[in-house]
C-alpha cells in the first residue's frame, strides 16, 4: 500500500459527468490492500460505473463483512455512509438497511470467504428474498487477510502458494444465485474493465438481487502458476458469454451488430443493458441455458465471465413485502402511532 | 374430611393432553372469571411437543389480587389418564377432582371429592361428528364448572359468541356444549362444590393479556417498523402479536400497504443483523428471541455496541443452560444479557414485571436505544410471555413524540464545522449521528467494528482505542440515568432487612411480603426495572444490613450483577433462588427468607422446589 496522501486540488479540466462532478468526487480513502491487488481494480470499475451513471454518492450505502475485500468499501465513494459489519453478514444488515429507506442505492461487498464459508446462509437467503441490492463477491479462492488459506472458491485441482493440495471442490456462487432465483447474475474478471464498467452499471440500475461474482487475484497469496485464479490463468482462460454495453435511459444504442447477435434488455428505469453474443447456444434470459452453459465452460476448464442470467420481471424484497413507498424510516408518529384513542378500544377488547 | 370452602380464593387445575384443543376451553374458562370481576392468572404448563404428551393449565382465582403461583391445588379437572396420579397427589385434601367417567375409576384417596362427568359419553350422544365429538368435552365441562363455581353461564355464552365471531355455524354447537354441561351438572351434581366464584368489581380497570402480546403492540405504539425474527419458544408470540396489531393498525388506506416490514429470517444471527441495518438506516427496527438466540446474537450485540448502532431486543428467557426447557420458565440470562459479547461490553437491561409494563417499555425501548445510540434488552420471561396476566390497562399520552436522539439532518449538518460520529460533543458520552443519504457532502462516516477514532477513521493507536472505551463507560453513566427507575413497597425504610426482586418475580412479591408480615417479619422491598442500576438502587442496598435477593436462575445472576457493579460485599446480599422451571410462588419465597432469618445454617437459600 502506498501511504502518500492524495492531494485534495485537481486539474480543472477533468471530465465532469451530469451531476458536475469528476472522477475525484468519487474517491474514497488510500487503499492499504497490496500493490496489485485486483480489489483494487474492482473499487476502480464501481467508481467508474458511479461517475458515469452520474449517482449522488450520498444516496448510495456501502456494506461490507469481514476481510480484505471488505475493506474496499473504505477506497471509493467518500460521501456515501458506509458500514463494515461483522464475517459473513453483509446480507442480514443490508437487508435491514434497504428496508429502513428503499430510496438508496446498496452495494454490498464480499469475498470468498465471507460469502461461501461464513455467511453462506445469509447469501442464499438474501437472493432467495430478492433483497434490492448490488452483491458483489471479490473472488480470490483464498484467505488473503489470515495469510493464504484455501477458501471455498478455490478448486479442487488449484494448489496452494506452498504447493499444498486443496481436498474439497469450489463452489460456484454465480451458478448457485442462479438456482436461488437471483434475478440478475454476472460474473467478470477485475482486470477486465471493459466487461465489468457495464456490467456494474446494469447492476446499479437493476430492481432485484444483483449478484456479481468477480476474479479478483489475490497477488500476495494466489498468484502463481498453479492457481486457478491467478491473473495468467484467467486471461487464458477467460471465455465471455457476451460482449455488454450499458445504454443510459434515452441514449441510442451505437454499436452496431451484426443481425441476431445481440440482445437487448431494457432495465428497471428504462436504460437497456446491450449484449454483444458471443455464444450462439446461450439465453441470458433462460435459467437452464445458464446453468448447462456454465456448467460445459467449466467441464471444459474454462472460467465464463458476462452476464449470465437476466430476469427483469420478478418483485424485490419491498414488493413482495408491500411496504409502503415512503421510505420507513421517513415516517413519524403521526404515520405510526395508533394513539390513546385506538388503544382504549383495544383495552376493551382485552377484558 | 373436610371439604374446602372458599369464595373467590382458589388454585383450579386442568390437566390435558396437548393437541386436543384444551387451551382455548381453558382460556375461556378464566377469562370468564376475569368477567365475573375476580383477579385472575392462569398458567399453560406445557410440553416442548406438539400432540399427546400432558399438558397443565392452572387458574389462580383470587379477589385479593394474588396473582402469583401457588403452591397444592384445590380443583383438579383431570382429562389425562397419562398424569391422573400426578394430579391426585397435588391435590389439597378437602379437594376436589373432576374427571371423565365414561370409564370409571377408583382415585384411592378418601380425603378428596371425586366428581364424576360422563364427557365422552355425553358428547358422543349428542354429536355426530367425530372431531366434535372430541374438542366439545373441553367446553362440556367448561359448562360444568360455571354450574359447580355458581357462575353466570351467560358469560360463557357471551365469550362463546365473541370468539367465534365470523364463523358463526360454530357457536351454536358451542353453546349446546357448554349446556350440555351445565344442565349435567345441574341435575346430578348438586351442592357437591364447596368453592365458589361471586361476581366482584377487582377487575374493573384491568385487563387480561400476555406479556408478549402487550410487547408487540408497545412496539406499534413505539413506531418500530422492521420486525426480524427466527422462531422460538417462548418468544414467537411477540413477533406474531407485532404482526397482527400491525395488520390491525398500520396498514395504509389510500395505498393497502404496510408502514412495517416483518421477516422471518433464517436465524437469530440474520434476525439482529436486520435489526441492527434497520437502526442503522434511521429506521426503529427489532428482534425478539430467547436465551439460544441471545448466544446466537452476541457478536452482532458486539458490533451494535461499539459502533454505536441503537437496537432493541427482547429476550423471554426459557429454562437453560443450552436447549434447556424451552417451555418452562426462568430468570437465567441476566448475565449473559448484561454482557453479551466478547470484549467489554455492557448493556441497557428493561426488566417489566406485568404485561402493562412489557408494553411500555417496549415502546420505551426504543426512545432509550435511539437517545443511548445501543442495544436495550428487554429481558422478559416464559411467564410473563406467553400467560395471561390480569393487570392494569394500558395507557397512552398522546402529546408525546418519539425521541430519536442526536441525529444531525441536512439543515445541521450545514451549520456544522466539525462533524465527528464519536465526538462526544455534550459530555455525556453521546455522540451525534447521522443518516445515510442525509447530505451530499457532510455527515458521511464509515461504520465499523474495528477500532476507531473520534471521526470514525479506522485506528490501531492503543490511547485512541482507550479513549473511546472511557467515552463509552462515560455513555454508560448517562444511560443509568436515564433508564427507570426501581420501585419500591414503602414510602420510607423501615427496617435493616431488605428484599431486592425483578420480573414476574413481582406477582409473588406482595403475597410474600403479607405472609411475612404475619410472621412478624417487615422486610422493605426494591423491584429492580432497569440495568445500569442507578442511583436510587445504590441507596437502598446503602440503607440495609441484609438484603435477599430472590430470583429465578440457579446462580443469583443479579446478585453477581449488584456484586460486580457495586462492589457490594457478598455477605450482605442471600441469594432466594428457585429454578425449578415453574414460576416461583409466595410460599417458597417467605419459607426461605423466614428459615434464613431463624437461623437456618445455609448462607444461601436454595432450592429447586
Amino acid at each position: 500500500m502506498t501511504y502518500i496522501v492524495k492531494p485534495k486540488n485537481h486539474h480543472p479540466d477533468l471530465e465532469k459527468n451530469e451531476l458536475g462532478l469528476t472522477r475525484r468526487d468519487y474517491e474514497g480513502s488510500i487503499s492499504s490492500l497490496c500493490a496489485g491487488c485486483g480489489h483494487d481494480s474492482i473499487s476502480a470499475a464501481i467508481l467508474e460505473a458511479c461517475f458515469e451513471l452520474s449517482l449522488s454518492a450520498h444516496n448510495v450505502a456501502k456494506l461490507s463483512g469481514i476481510g480484505c475485500s471488505s475493506k474496499a468499501p473504505a477506497y471509493f465513494l467518500n460521501q456515501s455512509h458506509g458500514f463494515n459489519s461483522v464475517h459473513g453478514r453483509m446480507p442480514s444488515v443490508a437487508t435491514g438497511a434497504n428496508l429502513a429507506n428503499h430510496e438508496m442505492l446498496y452495494l454490498g461487498i464480499s469475498g470468498d470467504g465471507d460469502t461461501a464459508s461464513i455467511g453462506i446462509g445469509q447469501f442464499v437467503h438474501a437472493a432467495r428474498r430478492q433483497l434490492n441490492v448490488v452483491y458483489v463477491v471479490e473472488n480470490n479462492g483464498t484467505y488473503g487477510l489470515t495469510k493464504g488459506q484455501f477458501s471455498a472458491t478455490n478448486d479442487l485441482e488449484s494448489k496452494s502458494k506452498y504447493g499444498e493440495d486443496n481436498l474439497f471442490p469450489s463452489i460456484d456462487l454465480a451458478a448457485m444465485a442462479i438456482q436461488l432465483g437471483a434475478s440478475f447474475v454476472a460474473r467478470s474478471f477485475s482486470g477486465d474493465k471493459e466487461q465489468l464498467v457495464p456490467l456494474l452499471k446494469a447492476a446499479m440500475k437493476h430492481k432485484g438481487f444483483s449478484f456479481l461474482d468477480i476474479i479478483s487475484p489475490c497477488v500476495t497469496f494466489n498468484n502463481h502458476g498453479t492457481s486457478t485464479k491467478s491473473y495468467d490463468f484467467i486471461r487464458e482462460h477467460n471465455e465471455s458469454v457476451s460482449r455488454p454495453d450499458f445504454v443510459p435511459l434515452g441514449k441510442e444504442i451505437t454499436t452496431s451488430y451484426e443481425e441476431g447477435q445481440s440482445v437487448q434488455v431494457p432495465l428497471h428505469d428504462g436504460s437497456l443493458i446491450s449484449l454483444e453474443k458471443l455464444s450462439k447456444d446461450f439465453d441470458p434470459s433462460n435459467k437452464a441455458s445458464s446453468l448447462a452453459k456454465i456448467n460445459k465452460a467449466e467441464e471444459e476448464g474454462k472460467v465464463l465471465t458476462g452476464l449470465l442470467y437476466i430476469n427483469t420481471e420478478s418483485k424485490d424484497l419491498k414488493e413482495t413485502l408491500n411496504v409502503v413507498d415512503k421510505p420507513l424510516n421517513q415516517l413519524n408518529e403521526k404515520d405510526l402511532c395508533p394513539g390513546a384513542e385506538k388503544l382504549q378500544a383495544i383495552n376493551k377488547d382485552l377484558c | 374430611m373436610s371439604n374446602i370452602k372458599s369464595t373467590n380464593e382458589f388454585v383450579i387445575k386442568f390437566a390435558n393432553v396437548n393437541g386436543s384443543g384444551s387451551a382455548s376451553a381453558n382460556q375461556m374458562f378464566a377469562k370468564g372469571v376475569f368477567r365475573s370481576g375476580v383477579p385472575v392468572s392462569p398458567k399453560n404448563i406445557f410440553p416442548s411437543n406438539i400432540q399427546g404428551l400432558p399438558t397443565w393449565f392452572e387458574v389462580r382465582v383470587s379477589e385479593k389480587g394474588y396473582l402469583g403461583r401457588r403452591e397444592g391445588v384445590d380443583i383438579v379437572v383431570a382429562m389425562n389418564p397419562q398424569s391422573y396420579n400426578q394430579d391426585l397427589m397435588e391435590l389439597n385434601s378437602g379437594g376436589y377432582l373432576l374427571y371423565d367417567s365414561s370409564w370409571k375409576r377408583d382415585f384411592k384417596r378418601s380425603d378428596i371429592n371425586v366428581i364424576e362427568i360422563p364427557l365422552t359419553k355425553l358428547c358422543v350422544e349428542e354429536f355426530s361428528n367425530p372431531k366434535q365429538r372430541l374438542l366439545f368435552k373441553n367446553i362440556v365441562y367448561v359448562g360444568a364448572l360455571s354450574y359447580l363455581l355458581n357462575m353466570d353461564k351467560e358469560i360463557y355464552e357471551i365469550l362463546i359468541k365473541e370468539q367465534f365471531k365470523g364463523k358463526e355455524k360454530l357457536i351454536d354447537p358451542n353453546v349446546k356444549a357448554l349446556n350440555l354441561g351445565y344442565d349435567y351438572a345441574r341435575e346430578n351434581l348438586k351442592e357437591i362444590c364447596e368453592i365458589k366464584i361471586e361476581t366482584s368489581d377487582k377487575t374493573k380497570g384491568m385487563i387480561l393479556t400476555s406479556g408478549n402480546d402487550a410487547s408487540g403492540l408497545g412496539c406499534v405504539y413505539g413506531g418500530a417498523t422492521v420486525c426480524a425474527w427466527y422462531p422460538i419458544t417462548p418468544s414467537t408470540s411477540l413477533a406474531e402479536a407485532f404482526t397482527d396489531y400491525s395488520e390491525k393498525l398500520r396498514v395504509e388506506e389510500e395505498t393497502n400497504k404496510n408502514k412495517y416490514a416483518i421477516i422471518q429470517a433464517e436465524d437469530e444471527l440474520a434476525a439482529v443483523g436486520m435489526a441492527i441495518g434497520a437502526n442503522w438506516n434511521g429506521a426503529r427496527g427489532f428482534t425478539a428471541t430467547s436465551g439460544p438466540g441471545i448466544s446466537l446474537m452476541s457478536e452482532f450485540i458486539g458490533l451494535a455496541y461499539f459502533a454505536e448502532v441503537p437496537l432493541v431486543l427482547f429476550d423471554i428467557q426459557r429454562g437453560g443452560p443450552s436447549t434447556g426447557m424451552p417451555t418452562r420458565t426462568q430468570q437465567s440470562d441476566v448475565l449473559s444479557c448484561a454482557y453479551a459479547s466478547h470484549g467489554d461490553t455492557k448493556h441497557v437491561l428493561l426488566i417489566p414485571s406485568d404485561p402493562k409494563e412489557c408494553f411500555e417499555f417496549a415502546a420505551e425501548a426504543f426512545d432509550l436505544a435511539d437517545r443511548i445510540q445501543t442495544p436495550v434488552i428487554v429481558l422478559s420471561d416464559l411467564d410473563l410471555g406467553m400467560n395471561d396476566w390480569t393487570c392494569p390497562e394500558f395507557k397512552w399520552d398522546d402529546t408525546k413524540s418519539f425521541d430519536k436522539g442526536k441525529v444531525l439532518h441536512a439543515k445541521d449538518l450545514e451549520e456544522i464545522e466539525n462533524f465527528g460520529r464519536y465526538l462526544d460533543v455534550d459530555g455525556d458520552g453521546i455522540p451525534y449521528r447521522t443518516y445515510p443519504g442525509a447530505h451530499p457532502e457532510k455527515g458521511a462516516y464509515f461504520t465499523r467494528g474495528t477500532s476507531h477514532d473520534e471521526y470514525a477513521k479506522y485506528t490501531e493507536d492503543g490511547v485512541v482505542n482507550a479513549r473511546n472505551l472511557s467515552r463509552l463507560l462515560k455513555k454508560y453513566q448517562t444511560a443509568s440515568e436515564l433508564v427507570p427507575n426501581p420501585i419500591f413497597k414503602q414510602e420510607t425504610n423501615t427496617s435493616s432487612i431488605g428484599v431486592i426482586y425483578y420480573g414476574s418475580t413481582e406477582a409473588s412479591m406482595q403475597e410474600a411480603l403479607d405472609l411475612l408480615h404475619e410472621e412478624g417479619v417487615i422486610l422493605d422491598a426494591m423491584r429492580l426495572r432497569a440495568f445500569p442500576f442507578n442511583l436510587e438502587v445504590w441507596e437502598f442496598i446503602e440503607d440495609h444490613d441484609l438484603l435477599f435477593i430472590v430470583e429465578q436462575n440457579r446462580d443469583g445472576q443479579m446478585r453477581t450483577l449488584i456484586m460486580a457493579e457495586g462492589g457490594i460485599i457478598p455477605d450482605k446480599l442471600v441469594s432466594v433462588l428457585c429454578f425449578d422451571g415453574q414460576p416461583i410462588t409466595a410460599d417458597f419465597i417467605s419459607n426461605k427468607i423466614s428459615s434464613h432469618l431463624t437461623g437456618s445454617p445455609s448462607k444461601t437459600a436454595v432450592g429447586g422446589k
